[in-house]
Parts: C-alpha cells; sequence; structure tokens
C-alpha cells in the first residue's frame, strides 16, 4: 500500500501534497550562533564561490546550490555551520530554551536540535543529551564538538526510563528547588524529539515508505508515549516540552498527546510558527482525540517546500 | 570547589571534577583548576576570567574536559562538555575543538597560515610557515570573512608546522 495516500482526507491539497513528496529536497544549513553569525557565513560562503540563498523565514538557514557538498568547505570546518533539513530547525525555536537553564534532549543523536539548543542557550547551563544508540552517540559526541558545545552532558540510556541521578544538582545551586520522585533536580525544558516513521523525510530518503508497516507505527507510538511521558516527569511545574516527530501518521503524533495529557499533569499550549502549517487533527481513523490536541502543528511538505514535521508544545501543571 | 573524593588513584572510565589547587589533590598526578587555566593563560594570552563559566573534568589518563556546567562528581557518563586538554604527559597539548572553541581570543602562540597553507594543513601535511616564536604546540589559524579564525593545533619543532589535525578532521578542500 501507499502510506501516503492515507493522509488524503486530512491534506487539504493531495495533489500539491503528493508531488512535493516526490521533489528532491534541497540541502540546508544551520548557522551555529556559538561560533559564527549568519553574515560572517554569508561572507565566507561568498569568497568561496559556493551558492547559497536564505530560507526566508529563519535568518540562520541557508539553502546550497546543488553543486555543494557543505562538509567540504571552511565554514563546516570550523564548525560554524551544521547541514539541517529547514523544519528540523523549528522545534528547538519552539522550545526557546534560556542561557543558564536545565535542558533535557531524551533522543538527541546525532545532535542537530542538540547543537541548535546550545546556541539559543549561548553554550550556558546544563543541555543532557540522551540517546539509546551507542553507535549514533559517537556522531553526536562529534557533532557538539565540532560546533564548540561545552554546556552538554551526554549519556546513553533508554529514554522512557531515563535515570537522571548524575545531575543531581550541583554545588552552585544552594537553593532547594522542588525535587521529581526520584529525587532529582527537574529539567526547565524538554526537547522530545522521538524516533518515528520518518514519513516527512520521503524527499530524503524515500525507502521510508517501503519500511513502512501499520504494525510499525503502532509499535513505535508505544515507545513514543513512554518517552514523552518520562520528560513530563522529570520536567519541572510551569515548565516546558516540545514534542516533535517527522511523520504524518496521527497515530504517532496526535494519538501521543492525546494519551499523555490524559495520563499526567500537564496541557498542550498554543505557540506561533515561523513557516506555513495547518492545525492538529482531533479525529483519525475513527478516533477522536481530546480537542486541545488541534494546538499542534503539522507541516506538510506543500507548504514551505520542505520536508513534513508535527510540532506541540506542553506546559506542565504548576 | 570541593575536594576530590574517593580513590588515590585515577579511574579512567568515569568523570572527576579537577581539585582547584595543588593543595586540594587526592589521587596522584591529576591536573588542577589552576594549573589548566594557567597553561592556558600563559600559552595563548587568554583573560583568566575566560574560564570562569567552565568546570574541568579529567577522564581517560589525563585527558581534561571543560564543561559549561556542574554535575556531581565522579560522574559516569558518556561525555561532559567537550575535550579540553591532554595532560599527564610532559609538554600538555590543546586539542582542536578546545582551540576552535577558545583560540580566537588567544594573543601569543597563534601561527597565521596563508591559503595554500592552511589548506595543506587542514590535509594533515607539514608546513613550513615564517615564525620566530616559541616552539611547542601553537594555535593555527588563517584568515577568513575578514578575521582570523583558528582552525586547529600544530607542533612547531626544527623549524617546521607539524598538523595535528585528527585524521577524522581531515579534508581536501
Amino acid at each position: 500500500m501507499d502510506p501516503l495516500a492515507r493522509y488524503d482526507p486530512i491534506v487539504a491539497d493531495p495533489e500539491a501534497f503528493r508531488a512535493a513528496c516526490e521533489r528532491p529536497l534541497p540541502s540546508v544549513v544551520r548557522v551555529n550562533g556559538i561560533k559564527a553569525t549568519p553574515d560572517r557565513v554569508a561572507r565566507a560562503f561568498e569568497a568561496a564561490g559556493v551558492g547559497f540563498e536564505p530560507v526566508g523565514w529563519h535568518d540562520g538557514l541557508f539553502r546550497l546550490a546543488d553543486d555543494v557538498s557543505p562538509g567540504n568547505t571552511w565554514p563546516f570546518v570550523h564548525g560554524w555551520v551544521y547541514g539541517q533539513e529547514e523544519v528540523s530547525a523549528l522545534p528547538a525555536r519552539v522550545l526557546d530554551p534560556d542561557p543558564g537553564e536545565r535542558v533535557l534532549d531524551p533522543c538527541a543523536a546525532p545532535g542537530s536540535k542538540t547543537t541548535q539548543l546550545a546556541a539559543l542557550m549561548d553554550d550556558e547551563g546544563l543541555l543532557v543529551a540522551n540517546d539509546s544508540n551507542l553507535g549514533r552517540l559517537s556522531a553526536l559526541r562529534a557533532n557538539a564538538e565540532r560546533c564548540g558545545v561545552t554546556s552538554v552532558a551526554v549519556t546513553n540510556a533508554d529514554a522512557r526510563h531515563l535515570s537522571l541521578k548524575s545531575f543531581g544538582g550541583s554545588e552552585r545551586r544552594s537553593e532547594a528547588r522542588r525535587t521529581t520522585s526520584d529525587g532529582v533536580e527537574p529539567f526547565d525544558r524538554a526537547l522530545v524529539d522521538v524516533p518515528c516513521s520518518c514519513e516527512g523525510t520521503v524527499r530524503k530518503n524515500p525507502d521510508v515508505l517501503e519500511e513502512w508497516s501499520p504494525s510499525h507505527v503502532e509499535g513505535i507510538a508505544g515507545v513514543q508515549r513512554d518517552i514523552l511521558g518520562r520528560a513530563v516527569e522529570v520536567t519541572r511545574p510551569g515548565g516546558t516540552v516540545v514534542y516533535s516527530t517527522c511523520t504524518f501518521a496521527p497515530e504517532e503524533n496526535e494519538a501521543v498527546l492525546d494519551d499523555v495529557i490524559a495520563d499526567h499533569d500537564c496541557q498542550l499550549v498554543e505557540f506561533d510558527l515561523d513557516v506555513e502549517h495547518v492545525a492538529g487533527v482531533a479525529e483519525w481513523d475513527g478516533d477522536r482525540y481530546d480537542p486541545s490536541v488541534r494546538r499542534a502543528k503539522r507541516v506538510y511538505p506543500h507548504h514551505n517546500d520542505t520536508g513534513g514535521f508535527f510540532c506541540a508544545k506542553l506546559e506542565v501543571a504548576a | 570547589m570541593s575536594r576530590e573524593n574517593g580513590s588515590s588513584r585515577n579511574d579512567g572510565g568515569r568523570f572527576d571534577r579537577l581539585p582547584a589547587t595543588a593543595d586540594e589533590r587526592v589521587v596522584e598526578g591529576r591536573a588542577t583548576r589552576r594549573e589548566v587555566v594557567t597553561w592556558w593563560v600563559e600559552r595563548f594570552g587568554l583573560e583568566p576570567a575566560a574560564f570562569d563559566g567552565h568546570t574541568f573534568w579529567e577522564k581517560g589518563a589525563g585527558k581534561v574536559w571543560a564543561f559549561a556546567a556542574d554535575v556531581d562528581s565522579p560522574a559516569e557518563i558518556e561525555a561532559l562538555g567537550m575535550t579540553f586538554l591532554r595532560t599527564r604527559q610532559e609538554h600538555w597539548k590543546p586539542t582542536t575543538d578546545a582551540v576552535q572553541r577558545f583560540g580566537r581570543a588567544a594573543t601569543r602562540n597563534v601561527v597565521v597560515l596563508d591559503d595554500a597553507d592552511a589548506r595543506a594543513f587542514l590535509r594533515g601535511e607539514t608546513t613550513d610557515p615564517d615564525w620566530d616564536g616559541d616552539w611547542g604546540y601553537l594555535a593555527v589559524a588563517h584568515e577568513i570573512a575578514d578575521d582570523v579564525e583558528p582552525i586547529g593545533v600544530g607542533l612547531y619543532l626544527h623549524g617546521e608546522l607539524r598538523s595535528q589535525v585528527p585524521k577524522g578532521r581531515r579534508r581536501q578542500l
């Protein structure tokens, strides 16, 4: 079966959607604010004859010309840029962490969003970057070091059962803060960018549709629920959790949110997104979800000529 | 800063916060925070305050990491910040990542290569730049986008500059 055909009822313009999914994606880099500015990267690219154009909605993202291999440029060598798909730069901006905060990235590898979070924090504070896959962790570490990130603590655990005892609280923070049930100082924010069926990356990797199956979607949705639930548990009252995927499947998106807001003391909140998008769906395949899932946002490939994406913002009850 | 805790031998499998000064040293041969900061200040002319926001940790034999926050010591995790300086050897050696991250503020022991030498250095080759300063580990930089930017570490010995760019970071631009 064609998994994308499932979405005809919820995509306003199925033809444009399907056509966009068949086009290849341009190569995009994000400027790493820890080491460079968009202006300096632009001047270095210009001097080297590298073709690029800003994406429009974000002055730190450049679309590169088709003949450019970003890894073979001085800005890459210096850690000034990171190859990152446009929509993948959205969730860290929605989380919007401040310098000095405690931030959790439970599914961090290979590190595009981790390094972006560190830059948004001016590389000040504690950024716990976890991944269950040791091989992918080495890519994360290499990427973080190339980007000059010093605020990251890297752990290798199953994100569904994260033990955070290494982060019990530093001597610098003497004031007692409310702790989580396992005695750990909670996080101010968490970016939960879960493993998913990746349909939204079809323009980069058409094979994702070959590997697609309903049972895979169901299985991974259970993992996603547990990872998001655990992140909510270790985030402080009033703190922010952003949930994101690169799939269109409501089973992995709105249905996960529906379960987690029912089981945990948190709610979906409104937020702005800089690119064209539509609201989350409150009904799918005969199921009805809590109406607040409409506060989540869906980005389809034909909206902004990007990959597909899903993003939701939750606030932990105070 | 607290005293180091635990055994007096280095455990290479975990992160231990460096003692602030030699008076607080428990683990034999471990560099102190003061020594590490002093090394960078003396070698590259940085302000000591450049490292006020960082804690320093040892994992492995002599590998010192710089971390922008603080956690309980010891820490048994995969990484804390970035590798920063190789100690427990006669001549301490900064890492490529540390020179890229902190070397922009360096005021001495920075050799600025021309374009051809910068590319050769990035390929891992030995070059022969004009240099009448110290021998030993230098920050190697080039001019890009109207300013000087560090690329990595070079070992200047016997009139030549040996590239220390790790194999995985070498590039043919």
